[in-house]
């Protein structure tokens, strides 16, 4: 039980600062930063990767959560990037 | 040194780099030395965890599976199917974390919170999954099903059931929660009660949905981490967590309701009391009347919306914003936070043309000078510049910040037809004295008008 207070601990203080850090975002970046937001919640990549393999269920379970959290994270990185790209000042 | 420590250290590591690549993104001048240091601080995690990964052969297929379909699609799709897309990558990273709190279950937990963590994180992808997928079939317009229709109430009474079934399993008999059946009944109807959760809300509030959705994602991936007593998992899925409940926020304050409203009421509860009759007529305009009043304006102030995107006319439009600059117009163009169907979505699209980002305002900063204004083009957009917020206390849309194209000194409004918004509200703007409308495709108008520029 200690161990989930401790992280509960961080969880409460991870979103407090996602709130200050991106409380300013201007118009213009709120689709990259929410693409990019997206590809960082593929994080379930550590976790899929954690999961035990005991069983026949377990392992295709294991299988398709890094499968598609990898979709998820090399997809968001590369749309992410193709967008920031084309925004610039002349 | 124990593995696993070191492990912790390098996760600790990768989370400073989420907490400064999200940062970074969040500036123009930084943001994509932001994005590639979140993806650096997602190779290091990812790394890192296979120190103790005795069988990593199947791990490896899968996530070569996964980069080579995701890496696909991401350099294949078109620039304006990115709401779609960023909906359907969404849907994978909740189904990710479904999957893990499934497979969890079958490592047999030992304790009570751990049931219940287990099932709320269930709950939370799931939802997100299936919710997603729904906003990808709305978005890439696969799915048009009426909010009143029978389907779309029954998935809705799901969604409602699910939600029930959570909440009675988790807080008033978790005993339950460690039975197999009962778990493969919340399974199926958290999947089911996601598609109840998208399907009645419509196309205008897909960028509060989205939005939202996007913040289950990394609120999932937070409780992923609880789960499996994992740092990097909480941190980076809290920070996606708050990000996205921060466009949620900013989207709903740009449309003046509550995000309760836009979710469980819509707009049809506040149907429109004002009849169409007392309108007056409205003042058509022909594509070279319009080229010789923008020829001769100094200040053009263009405002897109949807329809732009539908006609698929930003890169005419920019065209003209080019031309009519270089006839000495001073060209600026009006972005509200809520055109198009996602955050940001009309500034991603005039990116696309080549438009640069400096002359793009926001409705704060170009109300102010609005009288000065010769010309407001308005382009495919309804809601946003319908005066009826300003000046209607009565109507659907009352108190909805807009851009104030009314105020300017000539409106152009260039429609298909004279069909209403997507609120669903009458717009006095096109009976005004000011106003004139140019209809048809947005795209040959403006092409049109180009035409006739380069002559």
């Amino acid at each position: 039980m200690e161990d989930y207070i401790l992280l509960g601990f961080v969880l409460i203080l991870s979103i407090y600062l996602g709130l200050e850090l991106i409380s300013k975002v201007p118009s213009t970046l709120h689709t990259p930063l929410m693409s990019g937001a997206n590809a960082i919640s593929g994080i379930a990549l550590v976790g899929a990767l954690l999961l035990s393999v005991d069983s026949q269920l377990q392992t295709a379970l294991a299988f398709l959560a890094v499968t598609f959290a990898s979709i998820n994270v090399f997809g968001g990185y590369l749309v992410t990037n193709r967008m920031l790209k084309m925004f610039k000042k002349k | 040194m124990d593995i696993s420590v070191i492990q912790n250290i390098v996760y600790i590591f990768s989370s400073i780099l989420f907490i400064t690549g999200i940062k970074m993104l969040g500036r123009e001048d930084t943001a994509v030395k932001g994005n590639f240091l979140s993806a650096l601080a997602m190779l290091v995690a990812v790394l890192v965890t296979f120190i103790n990964i005795s069988d990593p052969l199947i791990l490896v297929a899968g996530i070569g599976f996964g980069a080579a379909i995701g890496s696909l699609i991401a350099l294949k799709v078109k620039m304006t199917s990115i709401p779609e897309m960023v909906a359907l990558f969404n849907g994978f990273g909740g189904l990710a974390t479904f999957l893990i709190a499934w497979s969890e279950f079958n490592s047999t937990p030992d304790n009570l919170f751990q049931h219940i963590l287990i099932m709320t994180t269930v709950y939370i992808g799931g939802i997100t999954f299936t919710g997603s997928l729904i906003a990808y079939g709305k978005l890439a317009e696969k799915i048009q099903i009426v909010k009143t229709s029978f389907i779309t109430k029954l998935f809705t009474t799901i969604f409602y059931i699910s939600l029930a079934f959570l909440v009675y399993s988790a807080l008033v008999t978790p005993i339950l929660a460690t039975n197999f059946e009962f778990f493969t009944v919340l399974l199926v109807l958290t999947l089911i009660g996601g598609i109840g959760f998208v399907l009645p809300i419509g196309g205008g509030d897909m960028p509060v949905v989205i939005s939202l959705l996007n913040s289950f994602s990394g609120i999932a991936a937070a409780f992923a981490g609880l789960l499996l007593l994992n740092n990097v998992l909480i941190v980076a899925g809290s920070l996606v967590g708050a990000s996205g409940l921060i466009l949620t926020i900013i989207m709903a304050k740009a449309m003046n309701r509550s995000i309760g409203n836009i979710l469980f009421v819509g707009y049809a509860s506040a149907s429109s009391s004002n009849s169409a009759e007392e309108q007056g007529e409205v003042n058509p305009i022909n594509v070279s009347d319009a080229y010789l009043i923008l020829e001769n304006a100094s200040s053009v102030l263009i405002v897109p919306g949807y329809g732009m995107a539908v006609a698929q006319a930003q890169h005419v439009v920019r065209e003209l914003g080019e031309l009519l600059e270089e006839n000495g117009t001073e060209v600026k163009y009006g972005i509200h936070p809520v055109a198009g169907r996602m955050p940001g979505h009309m500034n991603v699209l005039l990116a696309e043309a080549n438009v640069s980002y400096d002359v793009l305002a926001e409705p704060e900063d170009v109300n102010p000078t609005m009288d000065s204004v010769d010309v407001a083009v308005v382009i495919g957009a309804n809601d946003v510049v319908n005066p009826s917020a300003t000046e209607e206390p009565g109507s659907p849309i009352y108190g909805m910040p807009i851009i104030e194209v009314h105020n300017a000194k000539t409106v152009f409004v260039l429609k298909r037809s004279m069909s209403s918004g997507f609120a669903g509200v009458q717009n006095p703007l096109f009976f005004k004295q000011n106003t004139r409308m140019l209809f048809g495709d947005a795209k040959d108008s403006i092409g049109g008008i180009v035409s006739e520029f380069k002559d």
